[in-house]
């Protein structure tokens, strides 16, 4: 029955257009996981802009507001879900392997799979917007609004479905890195001898595999009460539609840690190299992120105080929330301490890591105050939880990418990104972030909710809404100098050499790009920091000259995976059954033999093809 | 500088003046809130400056320069580091009691106090308000007497919706399927005491709960003990008769174009359908369409013309008779009569 997997001949090109679309090499992975996210975070961005727009000045009738509730919904899932996530995702995937001294991570094709997954669920979530509307809900689509009796029409199932199909490949890509950061680290590398963007990682995907199998229940319920008639969530047969407000945010309060860990685990990367200093207190940093990632799953109905669960579960909450206060605030001082007695140089990456700090300090304390259960009924569901959620995902998350683009960008593309555009950047976003988003709070103070799509001017909204929709010209100014430094750059940077910023870890060891193989000897490691201990002690590691490794001629050089067709197969197979759910059951019968074939052939398929030595 | 001019703008940012800041508490509720409020303000705004310094002297005081020395590679200090855990422990231990007190202050009207109910029943788009002590059912405002406790039960017909009136209190969710309850006390009767005349206090539907979620709002009038009474006096009478031709023959047309099938109007046995806002005493409220426009001809005109015009997506629109069949189309002088026999309902 291998005669499936040979239906296709294996690919064996490595360049060109199919040596991407068939590729199974992590850094190539990473990258297309980057410039895709990134194009997904430019489309919320220009939803976002609409948004702004439309609250310029009282009254405005520039989106009707069936459009501007799909633009607000769209938003947020875009950012969170097609956004962060996989721009996080990539430096899973650029990183990870080259942190740890892996050639690759443990399960490449499944690797493949994530991304296809990824980008074709991506497009069909955005395809709502063409075909018979966007999910208009808000993102965490509070039933009954989204039944079908409120929410007709396809919008809503493009959210159950994409979502669902999304999850796939985030889970399929979590359970990929803890194998790989459990099994495949160089020798030496104990548990508390890693760096802590890996640390930060495996944190997240044990959240992420853990987390949306809870969304994911709440997902298919709501699809059969949507397409079946069932009753979950329906109040009318008796159900409580609180239910899936429970669901949602036992998957979502652990889904902000999901995108929050790997920005800490940046800022804590490039906070040391900046400094010329080891981080301070790393013990203290991994066990604070592993204590934020497991209480977040103590805290998920503090996004439910307004619910009437009662004083004694809001109290609890309120109290469980404050505790998380700790282990952030720990991780805040550390970093303040890691660039005390430095050396800083203030380059691109530091600016935004610094920034995320400042930021995240508002955000943080601004969510401090939203602990607080009884005060917090005033500002539940206004402009004060936008500001809030802003300052920690856009000035926290963002921030921290836009860090880690700058940092590891050199290391991707063997050039540098220009330092002075760079700056630039770093401060139109940093003022548009504050004038965009600060403003905010004193909106919802002023008893501004959120989602609306218009206001009239009695209410003495005008003015502070007016400032934030300049901000928002910042923002897209410092977003464009970044696009254009980055197509700048990778035609004509600076070469970067293997280590421009006189790094500390592994990655840097090696060529920038690196080889497809990543270490042509796998690196023994003795202390945190390895590659800087390398560079102190005057040990390095062997490079390779030709096109094998010396280290390994014995063995016929290094076998590296094959490319394969098959998990894009599997992904195309996925997405079509989705839409067929909506469409076409046939449809969605063949989208689930299609994927069958391919998982089928797949597993039939050797991981190196044969001759492909 | 940087501070001057944050502080500056964080002042200038709570006006309270404006219909909705929580700033301007007018009842006990409200205050505990803003107290609570002001107490974490205070302390955050300390723990920022603290940190922000902190981060600032150290970005500066550290700065690479060209004769800096290698700096010392250290690795952490654990006196330092349990110090910075702890401190921020005791200081939301502080903060943690008065939130539990508060939380549960909050929760209900105090034991033993008199109280009025209120039902609260939210629609989409709108508000009933019912006093089932008073036998009193309205819509869209209501009155409540000063210095009274008042009970809200809250239920929905439909989808989510959020009780919030923010002067004098958090807001609460309403749960189809489920009664949700809070409660609130008004110390004053002018909710903007720096105009002359009276003012009601803003309320308005805090969770977003379909396409015209932006005009679901309403207003509360809060009156002494004997205005109150002599409202729910005039609340419990029959709707008055049409008092001109004008107005009769728009009363003619309410039987004949539909508006009975969701409206009622105490006193007229043709009319008593619950799906629309009771409009028995209509003509005496000071708003339309949910609280979003002041109630006079020219806006109800409107309003009757094309409800889309006041309030997208509202259901009278999308399924009265009179705006899906072009046959039953209301003319301008249907409008002229329907206009004046509903302002004549005092």
């Amino acid at each position: 029955m291998a005669s499936i997997s040979n239906a296709l001949r294996r690919p064996t090109s490595t360049t060109g257009v199919w040596g991407w679309i068939t590729t199974v090499d992590h850094k190539k992975i990473g990258i297309m996981y980057g410039i895709s996210a990134f194009s997904f975070f430019l489309i919320g961005g220009l939803e976002a802009f609409i948004i702004r727009l439309q609250l310029a000045r009282p009254e405005h009738a520039l989106v009707s507001p069936e459009i501007y509730s799909q633009l607000f919904t769209m938003h947020a899932l875009t950012m969170i879900f097609l956004g962060v996530m996989p721009l996080s995702a990539a430096f899973f995937n650029l990183v990870i392997p080259l942190m740890i001294g892996a050639r690759d991570v443990a399960f490449p094709r499944l690797n493949a799979l994530s991304l296809w997954v990824f980008i074709l669920g991506a497009l069909m979530f955005q395809s709502g917007w063409v075909f018979g509307g966007a999910p208009n809900a808000g993102w965490f689509a509070y039933a009954p609004l989204t039944s079908s009796t409120f929410s007709p029409g396809h919008g809503m199932d493009y959210y159950v479905l994409g979502l669902g199909i999304l999850g796939v490949s985030s889970v399929a890509a979590a359970l990929n890195f803890i194998v790989t950061i459990i099994n495949m680290r160089a020798p030496g590398m104990t548990l508390m001898k890693m760096p802590v963007f890996v640390w930060m990682t495996l944190v997240t995907s044990v959240l992420l595999v853990t987390a949306f199998p809870v969304i994911t229940v709440g997902l298919i319920e709501l699809f059969l009460d949507r397409t079946f008639g069932f009753h979950f969530f329906n109040p009318a047969a008796g159900a409580d539609p609180v239910l899936w407000q429970h669901l949602f945010w036992v998957f979502g309060h652990p889904e902000v840690y999901i995108l929050i860990l790997p920005a800490m685990g940046i800022v804590t990367e490039v906070l040391p190299t900046f400094s010329k200093k080891p981080l301070f207190g790393y013990p203290v940093i991994v066990l604070s992120g592993i204590s934020i990632g497991f209480m977040g799953w103590a805290v998920w109905s503090h996004h439910m105080f307004t619910v009437g669960l009662g004083p004694i579960a809001n109290s609890v909450f309120a109290l469980t929330t404050m505790t998380i206060a700790v282990p952030t605030g720990v991780k805040i001082f550390n970093w303040i301490a890691t660039m005390w007695g430095g050396n800083i140089e203030l380059k691109t990456p530091m600016l935004y890591s610094i920034g995320f700090i400042f930021l995240f300090i508002i955000g943080g304390l601004s969510g401090v105050m939203h602990a607080i259960a009884p005060s917090d009924a005033q500002q539940q569901d206004t402009y004060f939880i936008v500001a809030h959620v802003h300052y920690v995902l856009f000035g926290g998350s963002m921030f921290a990418i836009m860090s880690g683009i700058h940092y590891w960008f050199p290391k991707a593309s063997g050039r540098m990104l220009s330092e002075s555009i760079g700056k630039v950047s770093f401060w139109l976003m940093f003022i548009g972030m504050n004038v965009t988003f600060f403003p905010m709070h004193f909106l919802g103070m002023d008893g501004m909710p959120r989602r609306q799509y218009t206001y009239d001017s009695s209410y003495g909204w005008d003015f502070w809404n007016l400032v934030a929709t300049i901000g928002v010209f910042f923002l897209a100014a410092g977003i464009i100098a970044f696009v254009h430094n980055f197509f700048r750059s990778i035609r004509k940077g600076e070469v970067a050499g293997n280590d421009p910023w006189d790094a500390r870890t592994l990655e840097w060891s090696m060529a920038s790009p690196p080889p497809e193989y990543n270490f042509a000897v796998i690196p023994t490691v003795s202390s945190r920091d390895a590659f800087w201990e390398q560079k102190q002690t005057g040990t390095t590691i062997k490079e390779n000259e030709g096109g094998t490794a010396y280290g390994e001629e014995g063995n016929h050089g290094i076998h590296m995976p094959s490319p394969s067709y098959w998990p894009l197969v599997v992904a195309i197979g996925l997405t079509i059954s989705g839409n067929g759910l909506m469409y076409s059951f046939p449809a969605a019968g063949f989208g689930v033999f299609l994927t069958m074939v391919g998982i089928y052939a797949w597993s039939m398929e050797p991981a190196t093809a044969p001759d492909n030595h | 500088m940087v501070f001057v001019g944050l502080f500056v703008a964080v002042m200038s940012g709570c006006t309270p003046e404006h219909p909705q800041s929580t700033f301007d508490s007018h009842g006990p509720v409200a205050e505990a809130q803003m107290g609570l409020f002001n107490l974490l303000t205070w302390i955050v705004s300390v723990v920022f400056i603290l940190m922000t310094v902190g981060l600032l002297y150290t970005i500066f005081k550290f700065r690479a320069r060209p004769d800096s020395k290698p700096p010392t590679q250290t690795h952490g200090n654990t006196k330092l580091e349990i110090a910075w855990t702890i401190i921020p422990i005791i200081l939301l231990a502080a903060v943690a009691i008065p939130t539990v007190q508060t939380q549960f202050y909050i929760a209900a009207p105090p034991e033993g106090e008199d109280k009025l109910v209120v039902n609260v029943i939210a629609h989409q788009w709108w508000w009933e308000f019912d006093y089932p002590d008073l036998g009193v059912s309205t819509a869209n405002e209501f009155h409540v007497p000063v210095g009274t406790n008042i009970e809200f039960n809250l239920e929905s017909v439909d989808v989510l919706h959020s009780f919030w009136v923010p002067k004098l209190a958090g807001k609460m969710d309403i749960i189809p399927g489920k009664t949700t309850s809070m409660w609130f006390k008004a110390d004053t009767v002018d909710a903007d005491p720096s105009t002359p005349e009276k003012d009601s206090f803003y309320g308005q539907c805090a969770e977003f709960c379909g396409v015209a979620h932006s005009w679901m709002r309403f207003r509360v009038w809060v009156d002494e003990q004997d205005e109150f009474d002599a409202w729910v006096e005039h609340e419990k009478s029959l709707a008055q008769d049409p008092d001109t031709d004008l107005a009769e023959a728009g009363y003619k047309l309410f039987l004949t174009k539909g508006c009975v099938a969701c409206h009622s109007i105490n006193g007229r046995p043709d009319a008593v359908a619950v799906r629309g806002p009771n409009l028995t005493h209509f003509g005496s409220r000071g708003t339309l369409a949910a609280g979003i426009k002041p109630n006079d001809d020219m806006n109800l005109r409107a309003w009757l013309k094309d409800p889309n015009s006041l309030k997208t997506g509202t259901i009278m629109a999308n399924e009265a008779a009179v705006y899906i069949n072009p046959d039953l189309a209301l003319t301008d002088s249907d409008l002229d009569g329907l206009v004046a026999y509903l302002r004549g309902l005092k």
